[in-house]
């Protein structure tokens, strides 16, 4: 009966190693492959990010540094000051205070949290401030669910695959279709929201070349987590020439015309535009340049025939609550449709 | 001490004479006593917790591999709306309520609340709310995507909730469920405001009122400030959506950050509306268990105010990716790390409390310690939120999501865990089952920590809330099924602590008065107590009337 106390009595220590244990082999894990993302935003790649990261590295250290001491003090004080078997049934001194220690546990707080607020309000004033003058100047849109990027003054609309070029600062103003939207790429800078009747402006300015992911971090209705964000970084003449690309109008060919006039007789033409044709409907994606990205649908599907046959033929077997009917084509309209749209590159 | 308690005649029955159920039925219904309906909010309050602990677990299936097809978006969309909805208004709320109004009187030495019938009917408000709510699963029918449960969030951010978005009646139910129940909710605080200023027993100034009594008291105050605009808000909403209003209607010119400011100038005041009656319930069990009176009783005092006060003022920080001006999110950013400096005040109190102790871990003190350590870690991730632009990447993300279960669930939720086995021996006459009380802690301590410690990672990894799904490749898998994992133990937690409260209502030791040798008014009257808790009001001398009575040679009041 004994010794079955003494167990008993020594379990939470057991539990407390354990679980200290549980705690040590899991920050090794943070080491492991599994901790790496495209989403990372300790992997900063544009100033606002970095900005972002070294004040969030200094907050880290202050606020690991209090856990550590005020976590150590509260364990010792659980494991030192607990009630032992051979104690007698007498109250510790009783303390009701002390004005010098609570005036310490005061002064230093305040102390740590005035320190916090400079070094953050000086980040707010960097990141918040006018993007320099030869920034690139681009507007998104948020809609539900997708994303419409405007180029203004360089004639282009695009849709849910923005690209912008590496080394130049872009500045991003941000409205809204409709509902709440927020633009977030962890790599590039922190979220900014796209808001009804309050224009928001960001600005990025990637400093290396590559594909950048993120999506929309405000729920903005059913498909809010299907709504991707592409940003392609590219060298200056590479995005240049995509300007200029994307700035023709649809070429027509006559291969396509049975596709091309279902499109242009059917609801179609409500929602999307293709520059050169009658099509100028801007509730959807402009399809002018379609086939130049890779993506459909914000973003979720490989932008190939299969995926555009489908989408086609019944958005919601990709994306249920898509705003976009199906339109209940036959198999023949179907793919003179999807032949059309294949020719929009 | 039993025979220190004068019974009343009628008061308990020897031959237990077997009722119709009807009639105990209706005296339960038409009670205005305030432990009965304190009862009551916490019987309520836990259902609620069942109903919301399912519907989170439906998501965190969903949620445990990429691209899983559980549920619908739709459904997916409904059950963190209704999870939100529940656990914070229907779940947190009447179990700060039940207990204030279970314990204050007692506590404070009177026979009931200063208004006894509009206890029960801000009762019956808060009950029918939920009703309301989980009444639009059936009653709120109607076109596709309108959907037979809200979905529009917990805060509900216009323009989601006008008509072009809200088809149907979901969302009309998510405002009248809040707007009722928000009335129940002023009505209760203001039943607590009066009956701890006008009901105090001979002695009991207000610096001699437990800590207990005194957090309730600044959390009532707390709840009229923060439910009237939340209920103004929802008012205008229902303008907005029936009778041709454009408050937040922005397609006519409305504004969508004007329901945030009203939303979160309700929202932040509302944390501190749940944690400081967990707080409060920390100020009694840390002493009891520790053997020791509090440290710094006022300074603990003051630095309940200064939160609640500072509190009012920090709401803009859930809205740092809104896009405010450079100076606004500098102000709110200094406002919300100032609230950091009365909190860690009070965790310093509670360790001087404890040192120098005798601790006894009893299940309540098991609860209180986790709380001590997990609301540490709360409180610091919140710092980093603080920091606007750490928030920038933070916010919205399931870092986020996160932080704020640290808070409710790893703070109060344990907090109000300690009050169940603290008090559940004063409730029902009965002692609980220590070995499965511990059981219960530790099974929801490891399932609470694989869920929330591995849901910051994916916020830092970029993940958004909110997502019904996620794509593969992102890093989001492995920590994604850790935290579903979890559940498992929580729910095992949970059901165990079902059955330790069932079994010993039943089965459990007799209590008597004061199991705990503690030193609060409540625990010198018969358990369960009498309808009219004291047969002589008491008086008292210092904030531990017990310890002067057990202690006539080196009473408390001697030193305060």
């Amino acid at each position: 009966m004994q010794s079955t106390r003494n167990i008993s009595a020594k379990l939470p220590l057991f539990k407390a190693l354990a679980a200290l244990l549980l705690l040590a082999s899991s920050c090794l894990l943070a080491q492991s492959p599994t901790f790496s993302s495209p989403t990372n935003i300790f992997a900063p790649a544009s100033t606002p990010a970095k900005s972002i990261f070294g004040l969030s590295l200094f907050v880290l250290v202050i606020t690991g540094a209090i856990f550590v001491v005020v976590a150590s003090l509260l364990a010792y004080a659980v494991v030192k000051f607990r009630k032992r078997k051979n104690d007698d049934s007498s109250e510790p001194a009783q303390v009701y205070g002390s004005n010098q220690v609570e005036i310490a546990w005061t002064v230093i707080p305040i102390l740590i949290v005035v320190v916090l607020f400079m070094a953050t309000a000086r980040v707010i004033a960097n990141v918040q401030k006018a993007a320099p003058d030869n920034a690139v100047h681009i507007t998104v849109i948020g809609h539900q669910f997708w994303w419409e990027y405007q180029y203004p003054g360089l004639k282009v609309v695009t849709a849910n695959e923005l690209h912008v070029p590496v080394g130049y600062p872009t500045e991003i103003k941000l409205l809204s279709a409709d509902t709440d939207h927020s633009f977030w790429v962890p790599r590039l800078a922190g979220k900014t929201d796209l808001i009804p009747n309050h224009p928001n402006v960001m600005w990025i300015d990637p400093q290396e070349p590559g594909l950048f992911l993120g999506q929309c971090a405000q729920y903005c209705g059913t498909q809010h987590a299907k709504m991707l964000l592409r940003v392609y970084v590219e060298p200056r003449t590479e995005f240049d020439h995509w300007i200029q690309q994307q700035s023709q109008p649809a070429q027509s060919s006559d291969t396509v015309s049975e596709g091309q006039r279902i499109f242009e007789a059917t609801a179609c033409v409500n929602c999307h535009a293709v520059a050169g044709t009658p099509a100028r409907g801007r509730f959807g994606p402009d399809l002018t340049h379609l086939m130049s990205r890779h993506t459909i649908a914000a973003g979720i599907a490989e932008n190939n025939h299969e995926n555009l046959r489908l989408w086609v033929q019944d958005p919601s077997r990709l994306k249920p609550g898509s705003l976009m009917p199906a339109m209940g084509l036959n198999e023949h309209a179907l793919n003179a449709l999807t032949a059309y749209l294949e020719t929009l590159r | 001490m039993s025979t220190d308690v004068i019974t009343l005649p009628g008061a308990q029955t020897t031959v237990e004479m077997r009722r119709p159920l009807v009639d105990t039925l209706h005296e339960w219904v038409t009670t205005v006593d305030h432990k009965k309906l304190g009862l009551m909010y916490i019987l309520y309050a836990l259902v609620f917790l069942l109903i919301g602990g399912v519907e989170a677990t439906i998501m965190r299936i969903q949620l445990s591999a990429p691209h899983k097809d559980f549920v619908s978006p739709q459904v997916f969309n409904r059950m963190f709306t209704m999870h939100g909805t529940t656990m914070i208004f229907f779940v947190a709320m009447p179990l700060v309520f039940g207990l204030a109004n279970y314990l204050v009187p007692l506590m404070i030495g009177t026979r009931d609340m200063a208004f006894p019938r509009l206890n029960a009917f801000s009762f019956w408000l808060s009950a029918f709310g939920g009703l309301l709510l989980y009444f639009s699963l059936i009653g709120a029918n109607g076109l596709y995507g309108a959907g037979n449960a809200p979905d529009v969030g917990w805060f509900a951010y216009a323009p989601l909730t006008s008509h072009s978005f809200s088809v149907g009646h979901s969302t009309d139910f998510w405002t009248l469920s809040l707007l009722v129940s928000g009335f129940g909710s002023i009505g209760t605080a203001i039943n607590i405001i009066v009956t701890i200023l006008c009901l105090r027993c001979p002695g009991m100034k207000l610096g001699k009122m437990p800590l207990f009594v005194w957090l309730n008291l600044v959390m009532a105050g707390l709840v009229i400030l923060a439910v009237s605009p939340l209920s103004a808000a929802q008012i205008m909403l229902s303008i907005d959506r029936y009778l041709g209003g454009h408050f937040f209607d922005t397609q006519a010119g409305g504004s969508a950050v004007i329901w945030m400011h009203f939303f979160w100038i309700f929202g932040h005041p509302e944390v501190y509306v749940l944690v400081i009656p967990a707080f409060a319930v920390a100020c009694e069990v840390i002493p009891v268990f520790s053997r020791k009176a509090i440290f710094g009783y006022p300074v603990m005092v003051a630095a309940t105010i200064a939160i609640a006060f500072i509190g009012m003022s920090v709401w803009a920080h859930h809205m740092f990716t809104v896009g405010m001006s450079s100076n606004a999110n500098t102000f709110f950013v200094l406002s919300t790390m100032a609230v950091a400096v009365p909190t860690g005040i009070k965790i310093f109190n509670w360790l001087a409390t404890m040192w120098g102790g005798k601790i006894d871990f009893k299940t309540p003190m098991l609860f209180c310690a986790g709380f001590l350590f997990q609301f540490l870690l709360a409180g610091l991730t919140g710092i980093m939120m603080s920091a606007a632009p750490f928030d920038w990447q933070l916010g919205n993300s399931y870092f986020v999501v996160a932080h704020f279960h640290y808070v409710i669930v790893g703070g109060i939720l344990f907090c109000l865990f300690a009050a169940f086995y603290y008090w559940f021996p004063k409730m029902s006459g009965r002692m609980y089952n220590e070995p499965l009380g511990k059981l219960h802690f530790w099974l929801f301590l490891i399932g609470f920590h694989l869920t929330f410690d591995f849901m910051h990672i994916p916020g830092m990894l970029g993940m958004p809330r909110r997502i019904y799904t996620y794509e593969p490749g992102r890093g989001w898998d492995t920590w994604n099924l850790i935290v579903s994992i979890g559940v498992v133990f929580q729910a095992a937690g949970i059901l165990v602590f079902a059955a330790n409260l069932i079994w010993s209502y039943f089965r459990g030791k007799i209590a008597g008065n004061d199991p705990w040798d503690a030193w609060t008014l409540e625990w010198t009257t018969s358990s369960p107590p009498p309808a009219y808790n004291f047969a002589a009001i008491p008086s008292v001398k210092s904030r531990r009337p017990l310890w002067d009575l057990k202690h006539p040679e080196d009473p408390d009041w001697k030193y305060e």
